[in-house]
């Protein structure tokens, strides 16, 4: 929303100031100033031109050269690179020492061979709209050689472009910011009312309105005006119109806009000669019916969208979105039926979104309008439209649909003070709420007091949304800044500081950690050997980002290809973050998963990581157990237990997959579901005191079948042991034609002790004994001599 | 037998010669052993006349004396020449290393995140979470965003095929879990709320279809937006340092009653919009089932990927997400 500030100052004169400062006053209204910038200023130099011919430059593609007459009579060769005007158009031309709004300097200078004497100037350039693309093409009739800001009325101004928030419908317009920066500012605020001479036949004999839907339209007005203009809007109307980006049109079309930014009251004009008997109407579309809009495309509309109808009941205008085609001003009109009317904000809203057809009117329809600025909105058209010419019918027609009652709030002082913080009383906050329109009634020593909220406030209906005013008006940045205390310990849960206690672990073992986009592109699951896709989602921008991940393997993977097409082999990463597989419930049974890939290592150094992984967060009765798992080396793959339960799996990537990912290295990989991992039991082993006696260690190797892991023998061993075994440990594998075809010889190392004695040779033997018996017995193995 | 001045001298002769603790060792014997002349002199001592044997013995014992220390004085000589000698023969070059440090990295978003989480904690806050993909009813409902609301329309939702069509999606922020710890906690409440959000998004310098934000709620008897604007003002202190400060403006969230934008600004005087924030609506508190006559409170939230990127020079979300270990290995 685009503001001048002589435009505010018709509402409030006193407005005045820095406008840096004022700016910091907007924002500290809620309405924050994207954009603060001087207009007319800089045109010193820039003066009216006519086009007197274009020729081709002849070295050069993307500029051409211009002859135009300065007001000398003689032509001035200029070099432009816009094509868009002809000859006999008036142009502005910033004439050789002119300074540009922007700070450059236009001198003479030749443009590959070519003397350009000035330059010609895009509305943009001056500060009048937005437009870049093309010169700016003035009306005819002005004189050669004046400057542009005398010949256009141009005055300095200031320009305020603000960011209004969904629930400050009043601050769509130039009124409704005038009101709140006069109320901050404690200046008199007042709006003119319009002064229409009426003549004729009356309105209410020449047109009529009917309300079939009268939820969606709360109030329709019309006048009737004859002789309206047909040519351009005067200068000064044109001239603001640009500054707040609207590109004037003709007079008609110019005032709606003009009335509508002023006063924030969109409106709409019909050709009266083709409403027949001036009659309008209004009510819900009917389903699959059509309607030309101005824009002449045949919009098919749903039970949703509000139409407006003529006699036969045909629809001719899109309520509140855009008029239609049948109904149109041109040239040849005389008589207008203006209408200015109140939509419903959600339909609109639905209408314009579904139709793509967002424009200033819906956007004020949206937020919703002031049904009660309608009659001030026609007659502030009519009023302008007579300076240009036009007469106005007397009386309007207002028809009414379901307006609702005005709301009074009843609103608690304490309340506002407990809120905000605040010690204001009853005086300071009524004060702050008149001059914004929220009417305020005190009653004797009653600590309440009753508010009427504005007809230019839908979004305002309760006593936290006046409190809100307050504080805004008050200003948040004047309320005492105090931090609550609380008697709570601050702290993460467990979980939280296990979550941390991994990252430094795994951080500390070298891996860095990753973090791969949580979405997927359908298939790349299936790549990674992990079955169908996962969750869809409805609406992604892209199809590589429509799958939700059941697995982080994916997204490591790339990871790792990624590093390995740049020359880095040998990644080792990691990733915490959550997946999901479905499940049945209102939501997904979405979990968070530990996934560590390390390339260029073989599987067992995974089980060395999950078995540092596990001491360290001190799981009980973990394991790994072989076997083939998904998407891994059917040799080389098997699970993982935490507490005796599966809580993920381990081993190398399968070839296949890493085929599939372009990886040319042996990639390890480990995948745990964190949430189980971390509530499994964990504890540790009871305290016991290290013995002060010696201990023996002994050595046994072992031949033992391949189906035989070796974790089952150590398991074995540590249950033959018993007590006096202390620790048993696997220290060397290997595999000869002597040990025969699929098996190997384990070596373990076994320590003995006892807490109250040195254990003496024949309980050491008896106790290896018992432990060679047991691995013989149960696995079918062999001791080596 | 020669005078036991001359054997002193001798004895300094031979340990001088000696060049090794095994040379010198035989010295030792030589001088001092059974039958060096300093022993032999002394077994003669016991066939001399009382006097003669006195001035004698005394003779011989300070040669020994003077003997012995001059040996221990070279031994301890050759023996630091050794060691050094030893030490010398093992000298080893400290950079003459071919293992490659592999040092591990939390990611910058990790970094950020638990120092955000640090700073609440230190003020007493507790950390909640809440799923990703989240029903419509947190993500919206719950905050007061009525079915068809056009502010629905300033999250560019991404929904998900689950359930009945538009009832589950990706979380648009961290906000469906103040709802969540409503419903589960009695006040007070003092928590952030860390985690990973989704939109509609195309990838650019700026922008990404996933991202992350912190989210804090503090729910209490006498909660006021002064309480807001001093624990923004302490966090701001706290996070970015001393001479950094904040200010609230009005701004408009469906689910926070007054709504305030925060900005905070650098000691060179430029600002930082950083967050949303507001006073929690009663219409919230009414679907969490807390009353808002007996309870007030606040919330806040604001993005934790530009922190990274301000915290650590990066000038591209992208990079975040590359996972190029020569960016991951920087930090």
């Amino acid at each position: 929303m685009k503001v001048l500030l002589s435009w505010l100052r018709e509402f409030a004169p006193d407005i005045d100031g820095d406008p840096e400062h004022l700016a910091e006053v907007l924002a500290d209204l809620g309405l924050a100033v994207e954009e603060l910038s001087h207009v007319g200023r800089g045109l010193d130099g820039i003066v009216i031109a006519e086009v007197l011919a274009t020729r081709p430059h002849p070295d050069a593609d993307r500029i051409h050269l211009v002859d135009v007459d300065a007001g000398d009579g003689e032509a001035l060769q200029v070099c432009c690179g816009a094509f868009n005007m002809a000859v006999g158009d008036l142009v502005p031309l910033a004439t050789v020492g002119t300074t540009m709004p922007n700070g450059i300097e236009i001198a003479r200078r030749k443009m590959r061979g070519e003397w350009s004497n000035g330059m010609l100037c895009s509305g943009a350039e001056i500060g009048m709209g937005d437009d870049h693309e093309g010169i700016l093409i003035l009306e005819q009739g002005l004189s050669l050689g004046v400057p542009l800001a005398e010949a256009l009325g141009i005055h300095p101004d200031v320009l305020f472009d603000l960011e209004v928030n969904p629930n400050r419908p009043d601050a769509m317009s130039v009124m409704g910011v005038a009101r709140d920066l006069a109320a901050r500012l404690g200046v008199p605020f007042s709006v003119a009312v319009p002064d229409v001479d009426e003549a004729g036949t009356p309105a209410a004999e020449r047109a009529s309105v009917s309300i079939a839907a009268p939820d969606f339209c709360q109030r329709f007005g019309v006048r009737v005006l004859d002789n309206v203009p047909s040519g351009a809007s005067p200068r000064w109307m044109a001239n603001r119109l640009l500054a707040v980006g609207q590109r004037p049109i003709n007079a008609v079309v110019d005032l709606s806009n003009y009335v509508m930014f002023e006063l924030g009251q969109p409106n709409h004009t019909y050709d009266l000669d083709l409403v027949p008997g001036g009659e309008l109407g209004v009510r819900m579309a009917h389903r699959g019916e059509e309607l030309f809009t101005l824009d002449g495309t045949a919009r098919a509309l749903t039970t949703y969208d509000g139409v407006i109808v003529n006699r036969d009941d045909e629809a001719i205008g899109l309520a509140g979105v855009m008029g239609g085609a049948s109904t149109e001003i041109s040239a040849d009109t005389r008589s207008v039926l203006l209408e200015a009317a109140w939509w419903d904000p959600m339909t609109i809203a639905r209408t314009a979104r579904r139709l793509g057809l967002r424009s200033e009117a819906s956007a004020r329809f949206e937020r919703g309008a002031d049904p009660e600025i309608i009659p001030m909105a026609l007659d502030r058209f009519a009023e302008l439209a007579a300076t240009l010419g036009s007469t106005t019918s007397p009386g309007m027609i207002d028809a009414n649909g379901n307006r609702p009652e005005s709301i009074t709030v009843r609103v608690r002082s304490p309340r506002v003070n407990s809120i905000l913080g605040t010690d204001l009383s009853i005086g300071e906050m009524t004060g702050l709420l008149e001059p914004i329109g929220f009417a305020c009634e005190t009653g004797g020593d009653s600590q309440d007091f009753n508010v009427t909220i504005p007809s230019w406030r839908l979004d305002s209906a309760t006593e936290i949304d006046v409190i809100e005013e307050v504080g805004r008006l008050h200003g948040f940045s004047k309320i005492a800044r105090t931090v609550p205390v609380t008697e709570q310990a601050g702290a993460l849960t467990p979980q939280q500081q296990d979550r941390r206690r991994v990252r430094e672990l795994l951080a500390g073992m070298g891996i860095s950690e990753a973090m791969p986009l949580p979405f997927l592109a359908p298939g790349d699951l299936a790549r990674a050997g992990l079955g169908d896709d996962g969750i869809t989602v409805t609406n992604p921008l892209v199809a590589e980002e429509s799958i939700m991940r059941t697995s982080l393997r994916p997204g490591l993977l790339k990871a790792v290809a990624y590093n390995a097409a740049r020359r880095t082999t040998g990644v080792s990463l990691f990733e915490i973050g959550r997946v999901n597989p479905g499940g049945g419930g209102d939501l997904p049974d979405e979990g968070e998963h530990l996934a560590v890939i390390l390339a260029g290592q073989e599987a067992t150094a995974a089980t060395t990581l999950w078995r540092r992984l596990a001491r360290h967060l001190t799981v009980t009765r973990t394991g790994v157990v072989n076997g083939p798992e998904d998407g891994l080396h059917p040799g080389r793959s098997g699970q993982v237990l935490a507490d005796g339960q599966p809580v993920g799996a381990l081993g190398e990537i399968d070839p296949q997959v890493l085929d599939a990912y372009e990886i040319d290295e042996r990639v390890a990989w480990l995948e745990v579901d964190l949430g189980a991992l971390l509530e499994a039991d964990r504890a540790l082993a009871p305290y016991q005191a290290p013995s002060r006696y010696p201990s023996s260690d002994v050595d046994l190797a072992f031949t033992v079948s391949d189906e035989v892991s070796a974790d089952e023998v150590s398991a074995t061993i540590a249950e033959a042991g018993g007590e006096l075994l202390a620790s048993v440990a696997l220290f060397d594998v290997f595999r000869s034609d002597q040990l025969g075809e699929g098996h190997r010889s384990l070596a373990f190392t076994l320590r003995f002790e006892a807490p109250d004695r040195t254990l003496n040779d024949a309980e050491v033997a008896k106790a290896r004994q018992s432990c060679i018996d047991a691995v013989t017995n149960s696995h079918n193995a062999s001791l080596r001599g | 037998m020669a005078e036991p001045e001359q054997l002193v001298v001798e004895a300094e002769r031979q340990a001088a010669a000696a060049t090794t603790l095994d040379e010198l060792s035989a010295v030792r014997t030589a001088m001092t052993g059974k039958r060096s002349p300093l022993v032999v002199a002394r077994k003669a001592l016991g066939d001399m006349e009382p006097d003669a044997r006195k001035q004698a013995g005394q003779a011989l014992n300070a040669a020994k004396a003077s003997i012995d220390e001059i040996l221990s004085a070279r031994e301890a000589e050759l023996s630091a020449a050794a060691r050094a000698e030893k030490l010398a023969a093992e000298r080893l070059d400290l950079t003459e290393v071919t293992e490659q440090p592999t040092s591990g990295h939390l990611h910058v978003i990790t970094q950020t995140w638990q120092e955000l989480e640090d700073v609440f904690v230190g003020m007493g806050y507790r950390v909640a979470e809440g799923p990703e993909i989240e029903s419509e009813w947190y993500n919206f409902g719950a905050l007061n965003f009525p079915l068809g609301h056009p502010a629905r329309d300033m999250y560019d939702t991404l929904y998900v095929d689950y359930g009945e069509p538009g009832t589950t999606l990706l979380r648009t922020h961290t906000s469906p879990v103040q709802a969540r710890v409503m419903e589960n906690q009695e006040p007070p409440i003092y928590v952030v709320a860390p985690g990973r959000c989704f939109r509609q998004d195309t990838a650019d310098a700026t922008h990404m279809p996933v991202f992350h934000q912190i989210e804090g709620l503090v729910v209490d008897r006498d909660t006021t937006l002064g309480d807001l604007a001093g624990t923004i003002e302490a966090f701001t202190a706290a996070y970015f340092g001393p001479g950094f400060t904040s200010r609230l403006r009005p701004s408009y969230f469906p689910f926070t009653e007054p709504s305030a934008e925060f900005d905070i600004q650098r000691p060179d005087g430029t600002w930082l919009e950083l967050g949303g924030c507001g006073m929690v609506h009663p219409n919230v508190f009414e679907a969490c089932g807390i009353d808002p006559e007996q309870w007030q409170g606040f919330a806040f939230g604001f993005g934790i990927d530009r922190l990274a990127l301000i915290r650590f020079g990066i000038d591209d979300l992208r990079e975040l997400w590359t996972n190029d270990i020569r960016f991951l290995g920087q930090f």
